[in-house]
């Protein structure tokens, strides 16, 4: 293999590096990873924050037992009150109450989007990077062809052929919740599987890479102990970007009549919702954008400080 | 007011012995509103009055450019393909009818030289022709002369089913011939009370048949001039990119002296209605914003602004909710809500009563629509002489639970009344639009108080409005119990706009749910009285069917009115523009002026 | 990476690209509505018109036979007609190119152009506090839908302030500098808002994948060794660091096609994104499916010269 090109200068250093710690002590690069982690602080505490915030989405029903939906025109479009700590909106409905249920769902359909997008992503970008030949040409037309969808009939048509057997088989919410996570989750992983494939290219033919293999490690080794973890980088970013596209394609699907029925509230459904009173309730769109950027945020910052642990080069 | 006295009082403006004024301030003192007044006088052959004229410009041009915003902007510009009205109001900046209907549903002269009448010859005894005299010394924008010929040729343009106008209803089942260069003679095959449909309003627009006529039947869509009118308007044709953009320049020779005011239009389309009313009463960027669908609320603060205000122009257009009489739950031959089945729940008119009085109208039309929505229980509301005064706005959640605890729907464990083991459980459908979703939440509150589930769904609309017979999700198709929406009624005659409770519209899968009868509900009387009305040449009893007609589908609970959805549109502070509901927002774009 | 794998590799787009073509019709003609929506409501228009122009338009066929007939018309150089406008569907795009490539092309400039120093120098210094702002801006951009801050900038722009226009007009009457300036300062907003919302994931990534190579041991003995600090980032970690940034801009640039549906439709700036929008609402199958399809060769050809380019970049890349 080549191995004078100037990248490669010190060729063989990097594996040991990855070697190391598991020769040296009996912990594995995860558990060394959440050793780093943990001294992040930054991360930790935006892991706090996040916990606190799917805290208060969970168990706030429990302590602001608010209908959503419970409509008075006496109380419309008011500010922040000790009745309405939030204020309230065009219909008098408790914006506090609304966000906490909106939250759970927001929450649950950015995470569980990303993951779909995420694994989906790593794996056909892995497959992809690590084949070759026809595997990597049929799975990258695959890509391709995704990429080229067109997106809102192509959602017409799936929630025109699925909604009702999801309705029927989990119910108006449920069902709602995993045509939305299939439907983002699918038609977001390309962008992960194109970054893993490209950093799976370019490090098989790394010096570390051909040491582990020269060392008889399994396809399989080689991927998940050697080349995942230094193409892990760009895959967080995205996952974490991800996370904040999520929730606002969830308020665009329901928006278009695609997601949740629309006297659900959801983050971006109120945001949505509150975008044309910008000017005469600004409370009302606040309140959900701060909640997004708070989710979004925290969760970024998280998936710093997991980059930064899972950086196998990194010494912290 | 009785029949009788009405005809005791056209036999004195006939007479001479009462003025036409006095007639119509009778009228409106009773509450027929004045342009109906005028038509009750026009069908019983009394000469119809000169429009009111507020146009204050003295010569023509000089008033700059006019800049107006169509949220959805035209996407073609030949007035027998436009699809819909952004594309008719397009085409009349060019292109004309022999006669508009102006806000107070009067026809006014456009390139005809007067309107027909009993005493002007114009309109049979026997009510099957109608004879128009056109304008002299028109000519269209290349020069050409407007005559006799033109308005044949549109006739035959339009009603050639290769040629695939969507004019073709008004043109296809009467004949058109020329009397002489500048006469027609419009005949039906029955007496046709409604007489105004060909060349009239927004059907009516005229394409020259020198252009044309090359292009008539399946090569229609070839015609270069499908994309660069050349009418007969008071603006020449400058530029049209779809859905963006149309501009054109004052037309020197246009027929109307000292008009237009304007020295140029340019019409931007695109972007959404909040903003263009903001772009209009806010910053003042342009003169006037089309189709206003903005909460009330919304439109009032930004009329603070002080640069525009809003203008409401009643119509017909009705937001309403249809209640299904079919089963939709339940599949025969291929179908759901078929013929053959009966609604579980909904057929018991306890339950049809019971929902009547959980809709709130008046906190719709408040709290929601305000100035561009008021509310009403009638489907049938204007012109106002067919307005009933039987349906009053009752909203009683008290009255409701009474009315379903006396027929046996008791409320279960969960909330819910049941009977005989079937829930009062009801998908309520309508099309995505926020004001909708909103009417949506407060009906399923009350609902929710009288022990009625109510779950929501929202189509897309380009789904919702599609005949696409594949999809199910269609309001034609109404599988579902609820669905509500706005239908349109174009004219200022209600014949077309009841056909939608006539057993022979019912919409099925026979029919491809082309039919217009979306409720399924069938009614033997109703269709004797509709066949009736068809051909009663006598406007008072006319009235009466259609006033009948209207009652019977409202107190069957076949349909609830929610309010009716006027033209809203919003102007620039010094703008002077008559927009009328029976037609397009543009149709008398040549009096649109400035104040100093 | 040989001359031979690159012609391969076009030739196989051909096939490729047919089969896309298939899927994007398939579900173009399989998604529910169709193009009358208005008509249906209208009471004055007998429903056989709806019929009529359904069957004339052909949307009665079966899919396979309205593929093949697009196909055959496609490689005749016949884009097809719009069955809303009635015109010749490459009429219509071209009228809407050149407004897309100007702005959705050069919010795409800047945001790269921004993104990429931004990013290295956020790395460089990895929890400074510029890369702490830089990080903060980018969670704001891409957390704020572009709904949102569209409306914001119109509401503090155009209307607090009355600085400008937010009503794009592709025709303005103005003639030399008033006629650029005109132009510019409608630009501003919709270049800004695509801009921020592009260049903030960019920042992100470009900050990781700098991250990542940065405390390789090569870059350290390239340190070590003497060479500049300027250098040494410019030659050995951005190089290193730009295949996720590649694979990203391959990603993105098609997208100046597509348009920006919403920048467009807040602003009314007419390019192609409001041209498809509008179209997918009517339905208006020809324009969609053309739109598409062109997006779709745009993805194929850029995703296919990223692969060339990272062979550059990395030349021990070798495509098998």
């Amino acid at each position: 293999m080549a191995g004078l090109t100037p990248a490669s200068l010190t060729a063989d250093a990097p594996a040991p590096a990855v070697a190391a710690p598991r020769k040296n002590r009996p912990t594995s690069p995860w558990q060394e990873a959440w050793r780093r982690f943990r001294r992040h602080r930054l991360a930790v505490a935006s892991g706090v924050v996040l916990l606190l915030l799917i805290a208060a989405v969970t168990l706030g029903p429990f302590i602001w037992p608010v209908a959503i939906n419970e409509i008075d025109f006496a109380a419309k479009l008011q500010g922040p009150s000790w009745a309405h700590p939030l204020g309230t909106d065009d219909l008098g409905q408790d914006l506090l109450a609304r966000l906490i249920y909106g939250g759970r769902i927001s929450l649950a359909v950015g995470l569980a989007a990303m993951v779909v997008a995420v694994v989906v992503g790593v794996v056909v970008g892995a497959l992809a990077g690590m084949s070759a030949g026809w595997v990597d040409a049929a799975l990258m037309w695959l890509t391709d062809l995704f990429l080229a969808l067109p997106l809102l009939p192509l959602l017409l048509l799936l929630m025109y052929l699925f909604r009702d057997h999801f309705k029927r088989m989990f119910g108006v919410e449920g069902g709602a919740f995993i045509l939305i996570v299939v439907v983002i989750g699918g038609l977001r992983w390309m962008q992960v599987a194109r970054l893993v494939r490209a950093q799976f290219l370019s490090l098989r033919e790394k010096e570390f890479v051909e040491a582990a293999r020269a060392l008889g490690a399994s396809k399989l080794r080689l991927v998940v102990g050697h080349i995942l973890p230094n193409a892990l980088g760009p895959v967080i970013v995205a996952g974490t970007i991800d996370v904040a596209a999520a929730i606002i394609a969830e308020s665009t699907l329901s928006f278009l009549g695609l997601g949740f029925p629309s006297d659900i509230p959801t983050w971006g459904s109120v945001l949505r919702d509150a975008k044309d009173y910008l000017d005469i309730a600004p409370h009302w769109a606040l309140f959900p954008g701060a909640a997004i950027f708070l989710a979004v945020i925290t969760i970024n910052f998280m998936g710093d400080g997991l980059r930064d642990a899972l950086d196998p080069r990194r010494v912290l | 007011m009785n029949e009788h006295e009405l005809r005791g009082l056209i036999g004195k403006v006939k007479a001479g012995k009462m003025s036409r004024r006095g007639f119509v301030q009778r009228m409106m003192a009773v509450g027929i509103a004045a342009p109906f007044a005028t038509q009750l006088l026009v069908h019983s052959g009394v000469a119809m009055a000169q429009a009111k004229n507020t146009y204050k410009p003295t010569k023509r041009g000089g008033g700059g450019p006019l800049k107006v915003l169509w949220w959805q902007g035209p996407t073609l510009l030949n007035p027998h393909f436009a699809v819909g009205t952004k594309d008719q109001d397009g085409s009349r900046l060019f292109y004309e009818p022999l006669a508009a209907w102006d806000d107070e549903g009067n026809l006014s002269a456009k390139l005809a030289a007067e309107i027909p009448t009993r005493e002007n010859g114009g309109l049979s005894a026997d009510g099957k022709s109608v004879t128009w005299k056109l304008k002299q010394g028109v000519t269209w924008h290349d020069g050409k002369p407007f005559t006799a010929d033109d308005a044949v040729f549109n006739w035959e343009y339009a009603k050639d089913p290769a040629t695939a106008s969507v004019t073709i209803g008004s043109y296809q089942d009467v004949t058109v011939e020329k009397v002489d260069q500048f006469t027609i003679v419009v005949k039906f095959a029955k007496p046709t009370p409604f007489w105004a449909d060909a060349f009239v309003g927004t059907r009516g627009m005229l394409i020259p048949k020198h252009l044309f006529a090359e292009f008539i039947g399946a090569k229609s869509r070839d015609a270069p001039t499908n994309l660069k009118p050349v009418g007969t308007g008071p603006y020449l044709f400058r530029e049209f990119k779809p859905g963006d953009l149309v501009t054109g320049v004052i037309n020197p020779n246009y027929h109307q002296a000292n008009k237009p005011y304007f020295d140029s239009i340019e019409m931007k389309g695109g972007g959404d209605a909040v903003s263009a009313a903001r772009a209009v009463l806010q910053t003042g960027e342009f003169d006037f914003a089309w189709n206003m669908q903005v909460e009330d609320e919304i439109l009032s603060r930004l009329e603070k602004g002080g640069k525009g205000r809003v203008q409401v122009t009643p119509g017909g257009n009705i937001e309403h909710m249809q209640l299904n009489t079919t089963d939709p739950w339940t599949e025969v031959d291929g179908e759901r809500s078929s013929v053959k089945t009966k609604h579980p729940t909904l057929s018991d008119p306890a339950v049809r009563q019971a929902i009547a009085l959980i809709i709130d109208n008046k906190s719709v039309e408040q709290h929601i629509y305000g100035r561009t929505g008021p509310a009403t229980r009638d489907f049938l509301n204007n012109p106002q002489r067919y307005r009933s005064k039987d349906n009053p706005i009752d909203f009683n959640v008290d009255k409701a639970n009474d009315i379903l605890e006396k027929a046996g729907w008791k409320k279960g464990s969960d909330g819910i009344r049941a009977k005989d083991g079937k829930k009062l459980k009801f998908v309520y459908q309508t099309s995505i639009n926020q004001p909708r979703q909103k009417t949506q939440a407060i009906i399923k509150q009350s609902a929710q108080k009288a022990g009625i589930d109510m779950e929501l769904k929202s189509v897309t609309a380009s789904v919702f409005f599609s005949s696409d017979v594949a999809n199910p999700d269609t309001y034609t198709k109404f599988y579902c119990d609820l669905q509500m929406y706005t239908t349109t009624m174009s004219q200022p005659d209600p014949q077309l706009f009841m056909n939608q409770f006539t057993s022979w519209e019912v919409s099925t899968k026979e029919n491809k749910w082309q039919g217009r009868n979306i409720t399924r509900w069938r009614n033997e009387e109703y269709d004797k009285i509709f066949r009736a009305s068809e051909g009663e040449l006598d406007p008072v009893k006319r009235t009466a069917m259609f006033i009948k007609m209207n009652d019977m589908a409202v107190q069957n609970g076949v349909v609830i009115g929610i309010v009716q959805r006027p033209t809203v549109s919003a102007l620039a502070t010094k703008l002077n523009a008559n927009i009328s509901g029976w037609d397009n927002n543009t149709s008398d774009l040549s009096d649109w002026f400035k104040e100093a | 990476m040989s001359r031979q794998y690159i012609i391969r590799k076009i030739l196989i787009m051909i096939p490729s690209l047919l089969g896309i073509s298939l899927v994007l019709f398939t579900v173009l003609a399989m998604a529910p509505g169709d193009p009358f929506e208005e008509l249906a409501t209208n009471p004055a228009i007998p429903p056989e018109v709806r019929a009529a122009l359904r069957a004339k338009f052909g949307l009665d066929d079966p899919v396979w036979t309205r593929y093949l007939h697009w196909l055959v018309a496609m490689i005749q150089g016949d884009w097809g007609f719009s069955f809303v406008s009635r015109m010749d569907v490459d009429k219509l795009i071209l009228q809407r190119l050149p407004v897309t490539l100007i702005v959705i092309g050069s919010s795409q400039i800047i945001a790269i152009l921004v993104a990429l120093p931004v990013g290295v120098l956020a790395a460089t210094r990895p929890y400074s506090l510029f890369d702490q702002v830089a990080n903060t801006l980018a969670f704001v951009g891409f957390s704020l839908p572009t709904f949102f801050t569209g409306l914001l900038f119109i509401l503090v722009f155009s209307i607090q302030l009355d600085w400008l226009p937010f009503v794009y007009r592709a025709n303005i009457d103005a003639t030399g500098w008033q006629f650029y300036w005109e132009h510019i300062k409608q630009s501003i907003m919709p270049v800004m808002v695509l801009g921020l919302f592009q260049g903030a994931s960019l920042v992100r990534f470009v900050r990781s994948s700098v991250l990542d190579v940065i405390k390789l041991d090569y870059v350290t003995t390239a340190r070590s060794k003497g060479i500049g600090e300027r250098k040494v980032i410019t030659k050995h970690v951005v190089r290193n660091a730009l295949i996720p940034v590649v694979t990203l801009v391959a990603l993105q640039l098609p997208i100046v096609f597509g348009g920006a549906i919403v920048t467009e439709q807040i602003f009314r700036v007419p390019g192609i994104g409001s041209l498809l929008i509008s179209s997918m609402l009517s339905n208006d199958t020809p324009v969609v499916m053309a739109v598409t399809f062109v997006i779709a060769c745009l993805v194929v050809f850029f995703n296919l010269l990223a692969d060339i380019i990272y062979g550059w970049l990395d030349p021990r890349i070798s495509y098998r």
